[in-house]
């Protein structure tokens, strides 16, 4: 197994005035290089683990590793470096006037000099596709490629893992596709770490690997293939199943002799092939 | 509704205007207004005019758009221009009518009182015109630099002042969404008695609160996550020139300066 | 109530150098009782038609008919209330514009607006809170204790207690979770089905266009491009993934499929159902 990058031990959150924990005993490691997709209803404490993650909010109890160092208000500025963040609404964290000014404004807070930060900023633009961009006002640019001027800016700083905080759920199905695709290229390219939290099933079936959050707890861990054998399971936590997933279900249930699971609709239709050829 | 606003809106032509540093740009709109003061007859505020005509002509603004920054102030000015006419009784009389009578001193001080206004408003809208407000903002950081000696929080300042621009049309696009959505609920923005108006305006501002508080939470949140803690430490990626053209700008102000003074009487 | 737009088109900025043409030559009829989908990229005008439906834009050419009112380019309209209520439109993210102490006051405010009185109000109050499937003891919360979800039903509350003829939904679904998406739509269409509202549904789902609709326009470039029942529409796919538009998770497996065996199935698959039945026969033949 690869090396680990994160770590959470026993993690429990709570927040003022609330009485159950917003997240309650989890603990589950991040490994360089995968692609992890947490997953659970509006609520489950998904984004709070985020917040976590980026010591936006410190644990009560328990501890998160980060490259072996604990997470803590001396260490979080060192951690923050390491671990960028996209977050949900795309005009929230737009802090620049123009694209290249936002892509800036991390490069800024890390004091970097001026012909390197020039060198970054097109660099970062042009790998997300943006770098005809640069002096475009946020108002004039769709969500999704919002969305990729941020992701822009968190590359900009080479960070070790990238966190998606429900970073496609505000948009349109072609600017999530803009952005999910972005992102897929940028791990394949430069070995990048992504944890995505998300409620869009199909995307989390292309993950590496899943995580399922309920009311605080961490319900399942393993990989797409097995979490979306509990189907029945998934809707009652108030989730969906990838629909290649449900046809593959129906299929079986109306007699039609498959006998693999399906995480794509490709592999449906391989197999669908394979089984009209030997008839 | 909200987008008939253009008065001093930033219209990008490329000019030699556009070009300067907004550094001397934001010079010259300070020293303007001080040396028109120094205008006090016909030679001088000629001087003056032949000043303002040259710098519209050079920056290639449309004049629709210099008539819709003054459009708003004719009225101010023609009421100065009127005012003069009427009450100062100085110099020559020049015409008598009944009650009413003109003077030669009344008529110059009148007209270069509007002369004054006019220029003043033409130059102060050409640098909101040419300049990009990041610009000016980015101008007056440097420009007040100096003042940090005294505490003046001048980096703060001015990255406040970016975020709102920024969020200016943001906000705008909101306020017309939240403003629709309320008309569907039989919100009438537009007529009534004024009571029920100002009544009306609720439904528009709590929402747009609520919306511009949220906001700027997330907005501290992104921020913190992308590694801002204040000033310190800090490098700039905004990088301002100053070139041959500004300091021929700030040449030409001391020339007119010159000028005025020897030619005034 | 009959909603009819003749050869509509709508500049932004009129007049000023910012001007810019959102809508152009559109002819839609809505029935009464009829559900439609609109569908299109973002950009494509989808949401500056919504706006003509109840008169909160006026079309700078062509007109509107909105049962007995005719909307015209040029001429000052007085007194909009009546279409209004009888016109009810659910925003994106409707949540955005509860303002009220309490969820009571919130949802009253557009009935109470056109007229209804305190206690009619609160009934209705009462009843569409039950609809969108929230219990009565909310009635007293502040709105800005809720959680999202709890937002976004009390602002559709808010617009069904203004009990209209026509309900025009954009995006009404737009960052809920699938299950929370599911039971916004099916009440919806409930009350569709059960009161007979006219419902015009703004949607990138093509599977709610697919599943809910009567009749889906699709909108490009501030134009109709085309409209039909979705078999019409998406019997021809090709045409909407021209467009970049997408299809039904159905008809794009269905696509796949015919492509991989190099058969044609004998309809369009608008659910798993069709699709299921399809395959069956499919296999059954490569059997015998």
């Amino acid at each position: 197994m690869a090396k680990k990058l994160v770590s959470l031990e026993n993690i429990v959150f709570k927040y003022e005035g609330q009485t159950r924990n917003a997240v309650d005993h989890v603990s589950f490691d991040i490994y360089e290089g995968e692609w992890l997709a947490l997953v659970g209803h509006n609520g489950s404490g998904k984004s709070t683990l985020a917040k976590l993650l980026n010591g936006l909010q410190f644990p009560q109890e328990g501890s998160i590793l980060v490259n072996g160092t604990e997470l803590t208000e001396e260490t979080v500025w060192e951690a923050r470096s390491k671990i960028g963040m996209v977050f949900q609404n795309p005009d929230n964290q737009f802090v620049g006037a123009t694209v290249q000014d936002d892509v800036a404004f991390g490069l800024e807070n890390a004091g970097i000099p001026l012909p390197e930060m020039v060198k970054r900023v097109q660099n970062a633009l042009n790998k997300v596709k943006m770098g005809s961009f640069l002096n475009q006002e946020p108002h004039h640019l769709s969500g999704g490629q919002k969305q990729r001027v941020a992701i822009a800016g968190v590359i900009a700083l080479q960070p070790d893992l990238i966190i998606l905080d429900e970073a496609t759920s505000m948009l349109d199905p072609r600017g999530r596709e803009e952005v999910l695709e972005t992102v897929r290229e940028l791990k394949e390219e430069n070995l990048l770490t992504v944890i995505s939290i998300t409620h869009d099933l199909e995307e989390a079936a292309k993950a590496d690997r899943m995580i399922v959050m309920n009311e605080g707890k961490l319900y399942r861990q393993g990989i797409p293939t097995d979490i979306f054998q509990m189907e029945g399971e998934l809707i009652e936590l108030g989730l969906d199943i990838p629909f290649s997933v449900k046809l593959s279900k129906e299929f079986k249930e109306h007699g039609i002799g498959l006998v693999k699971s399906h995480l794509t609709e490709e592999e449906l239709v391989r197999e669908l092939c394979e089984l009209h050829s030997k008839m | 509704m909200l987008d008939k606003m253009i008065l001093g809106r930033y219209v990008p032509v490329d000019s030699t205007v556009h070009k300067l540093d907004p550094r001397s740009k934001l010079l010259l709109v300070f020293l303007f207004v001080c040396i028109i003061f120094l205008a006090n007859n016909l030679v001088t505020y000629g001087l003056v005019g032949l000043f303002t005509l040259l710098l519209l002509m050079l920056s290639k603004i449309p004049i629709r758009f210099l008539y819709n920054g003054l459009k708003p102030i004719l009225f101010l000015i023609v009421f100065t221009f009127i005012l003069h006419i009427l009450f100062t009784k100085e110099g020559e009389l020049l015409y008598k009518l009944g009650w009413l009578e003109i003077y030669d001193g009344g008529l110059r001080q009148g007209l270069f009182i509007s002369l004054r206004f006019t220029f003043l408003i033409l130059v102060t809208s050409l640098l909101t015109l040419t300049t990009n407000p990041i610009s000016i903002t980015d101008g007056m950081e440097t420009l007040l630099h100096p003042f940090k000696k005294w505490k003046l929080p001048v980096h703060e300042l001015s990255l406040m002042m970016s975020i709102a621009l920024r969020f200016i049309p943001t906000l705008m696009e909101e306020t017309d969404k939240i403003m629709k959505a309320q008309m569907a609920r039989g919100v009438d923005f537009t007529s009534g008695p004024l009571k029920e108006r100002i009544k009306a305006i609720i439904p528009l501002l709590v929402p747009l609160f609520v919306s511009a508080f949220k906001r700027a939470e997330e907005l501290a949140i992104a921020m913190e996550a992308r590694g801002y803690r204040g000033g310190e430490g800090r490098t700039k990626y905004r990088q301002l020139k100053w070139q041959t053209a500004d300091t021929l700008l700030m040449l030409s102000l001391v020339v007119l300066t010159i000028f005025l003074v020897l030619l005034r009487s | 109530m009959r909603i009819t737009l003749q050869d509509v088109e709508y500049r932004y900025q009129i007049n000023t150098p910012f001007e810019h043409l959102a809508l152009h030559d559109v002819n839609i009829d809505i029935e009464p009782g009829s559900y439609t989908a609109i569908i299109g990229h973002t950009g494509s005008g989808k949401s500056t038609l919504l706006q003509h439906f109840n008169a909160l834009l006026k079309p700078t050419k062509g007109s509107v008919t909105i049962g007995d009112r005719r909307i015209e380019s040029g001429r000052k309209e007085k007194e909009l209330r009546g279409i209004r209520s009888n016109v009810g439109i659910v925003f994106q993210f409707p949540e955005h514009q509860l303002f009220e102490e309490t969820v009571e006051k919130d949802i009253c405010f557009g009935p109470m607006n056109f007229g209804a009185s305190e206690k009619d109000a609160k009934d209705r109050a009462r009843k569409a809170l039950k609809q969108v499937g929230m219990a009565e003891e909310i009635l007293e919360k502040s709105p800005f204790d809720l959680s999202g979800g709890q937002m976004r039903r009390v602002a559709i509350a808010g617009v069904l207690a203004m009990e209209p003829d026509v309900l025009v939904l954009d995006e009404p679904t737009a960052g809920l979770d699938p299950r929370g998406r599911m039971e916004i739509m099916d009440m919806f269409y409930q009350l569709h089905k059960e009161r007979g509202i006219s419902t015009i549904l703004v949607t990138h789902s093509m599977e709610d266009a697919a599943r809910y609709a009567d009749e889906i326009i699709i909108m490009h470039r501030g134009t109709v491009f085309k409209k039909g029942t979705p078999l019409d529409i998406f019997s021809q796919p090709e045409q909407l993934l021209e467009l970049g538009l997408d299809v039904p998770d159905t008809v794009r497996f269905q696509l796949k499929l015919q492509k991989e065996l190099g058969i044609r199935f004998e309809r369009i698959c608008l659910s798993v159902d069709d699709l299921v039945s399809e395959v069956k026969t499919v296999m059954g033949r490569g059997n015998q």
